[in-house]
């Protein structure tokens, strides 16, 4: 299987990028890891015209700390969230839902920024970014706007980022010290979830879960019960509130509901076995 | 921008320490250009949708699957195949590992998965058994139930290790 024929550009900055897009319009796409894109490109779901290479813009990966927010270059490969000790020490989540995904050879290419635009419901990344109540930095021809995660995500891979704005960077509230738990239930290795769960505690507890609707989707009651003081037992209970899932080959929707329930106890749990944090007020109870 | 997208595209690549320059057509994969263009067989198409792990080779040292990565993009970068491991006539320590301790059946598997496990090393050191179930769930086997690949990696892992510690301490 090969792609269908495109033409392609190497940008050399994010402005070169997104002039690009603006220049070859609908049509054009950007690539950096291309784990998403060039296999819907070897199967002619996605034919573009134009891909427009990314992987050279400079400056654009890693974690660095900026005051009280994490910052994220949009073009760190999986392989190099899991192994950042910025993001060890204070976002440990998204290290670990960055080494649920795939295989050691997809960690090595695939980018955040990619997994966030794709905007695959059954993708590990975007849970966590919701659970950790990320905002997306992205630049169009007009310049740079940030999105919540909240307001990202928006159907089945259709996401808020414009055909001519780039994901640039990540940013989160510092999550030292917080309890952190991603579940991740499947059949085979390296295989797509069935039922995934990224929860972090602290102050503001979040948890967000992997495949469970047409979207990654927070699971607000959840967050809700914890934060009015319920134990793991209730609130993982209300785990499918917010969820539409479907059927397929793998799983039922009524088995991916009951998952949902089990995995977030179990996510659960394990935020409390880990919480570090020295002043854990409500929270702290559990 | 004074570039302009073209569907041929000139690449500079380093593949086992040669330099190839090709004009290639944009849409092809790095598995093709290595196969087909270079004439490097040993690296093998399986799946063909980056499942199976068959078309492992090292992209600046670390492992890649060579179907789901295109040709263009490895512009300016190393690639190193199955044939780049070691000198002709002779074997990488992982490849004599997977000799010592059998670990293939058929061979198809094994290129992919000897590349894997020269990435999984070289990141990470001596392995142990769950180190290398854990990375080399990328690579798929039907042949022999992964035991011996499993005993290979861990011995080829430890000899890589050996080979490095001397290296680090001696006088040039």
């Amino acid at each position: 299987m090969i792609p269908a024929p495109f033409a392609f550009l190497r940008a050399g900055t994010v402005d070169e990028a997104v002039a690009a897009l603006a220049e070859h319009g609908d049509d054009a796409k950007l690539l950096a890891g291309g784990h998403s894109l060039l296999p819907l490109m070897k199967l002619r779901l996605a034919t573009p015209s134009v891909l427009i290479d990314v992987n050279d813009v400079p400056d654009r990966a890693g974690a660095r700390l900026d005051g009280e927010e994490v910052v994220v270059g949009g073009l760190t490969r999986h392989c190099d969230l899991v192994s950042s000790t910025v993001l060890r020490d204070h976002l440990p989540l998204l290290s670990a839902a960055a080494e649920a995904v795939g295989d050691p050879q997809v960690r090595h290419r695939g980018t955040l920024a990619g997994s966030l635009a794709h905007g695959d419901p059954a993708s590990d990344l975007p849970a966590a970014v919701l659970a950790l109540g990320g905002t997306i930095t992205v630049r169009g021809p007009g310049g740079d706007r940030s999105i919540a995660a909240d307001d990202f995500f928006l159907s089945f891979l259709e996401t808020a980022l414009a055909p001519d704005e780039m994901i640039v960077e990540l940013r989160f509230p510092r999550a030292t010290g917080a309890g952190w738990a991603f579940e991740k239930f499947n059949h085979r290795a390296q295989d797509w979830a069935i039922v995934g769960v990224a929860a972090v505690g602290g102050a503001r507890p979040g948890v967000a879960l992997v495949n469970m609707a047409a979207t990654p989707v927070r699971a607000a009651s959840v967050e809700a019960a914890l934060q009015a003081g319920a134990g793991p037992e209730e609130a993982a209970a209300l785990a499918d509130a917010e969820c539409d899932p479907t059927s397929d080959l793998r799983a039922s929707a009524e088995f991916r509901r009951h998952l949902a329930k089990v995995l977030v106890r179990r996510a659960l749990a394990d935020v409390a076995t880990r919480d570090r944090s020295p002043t854990d007020g409500a929270t702290g109870a559990r | 921008m004074t570039a302009r997208p073209d569907t041929e595209v000139a690449v500079a690549i380093r593949v086992n320490g040669t330099m190839v320059e090709q004009v290639v057509p944009a849409r092809t994969l790095l598995v093709h250009f290595v196969r087909d263009t270079l004439g490097l067989r040993g690296t093998n198409v399986g799946c063909d949708t980056s499942s199976c792990g068959a078309c492992t080779v090292l992209y600046d040292g670390r492992s890649v699957k060579s179907c789901t990565v295109l040709a263009v993009q490895a512009h300016g970068h190393e690639v190193t195949t199955i044939e780049g491991l070691a000198e002709p006539g002779a074997l990488h320590p992982m490849q004599q590992s997977f000799q010592a301790h059998h670990g293939l059946q058929c061979g198809y598997c094994t290129p992919g998965m000897v590349m894997a496990a020269v990435s999984l090393a070289t990141e990470h050191g001596a392995l142990d058994e769950h180190d290398v179930r854990l990375g080399l769930e990328g690579n798929l086997c039907r042949c022999t139930g992964y035991q011996n690949i499993v005993a290979a990696v861990v011995a080829g892992s430890r000899d890589m290790e050996a080979d490095r510690a001397p290296a680090a301490g001696a006088a040039p």
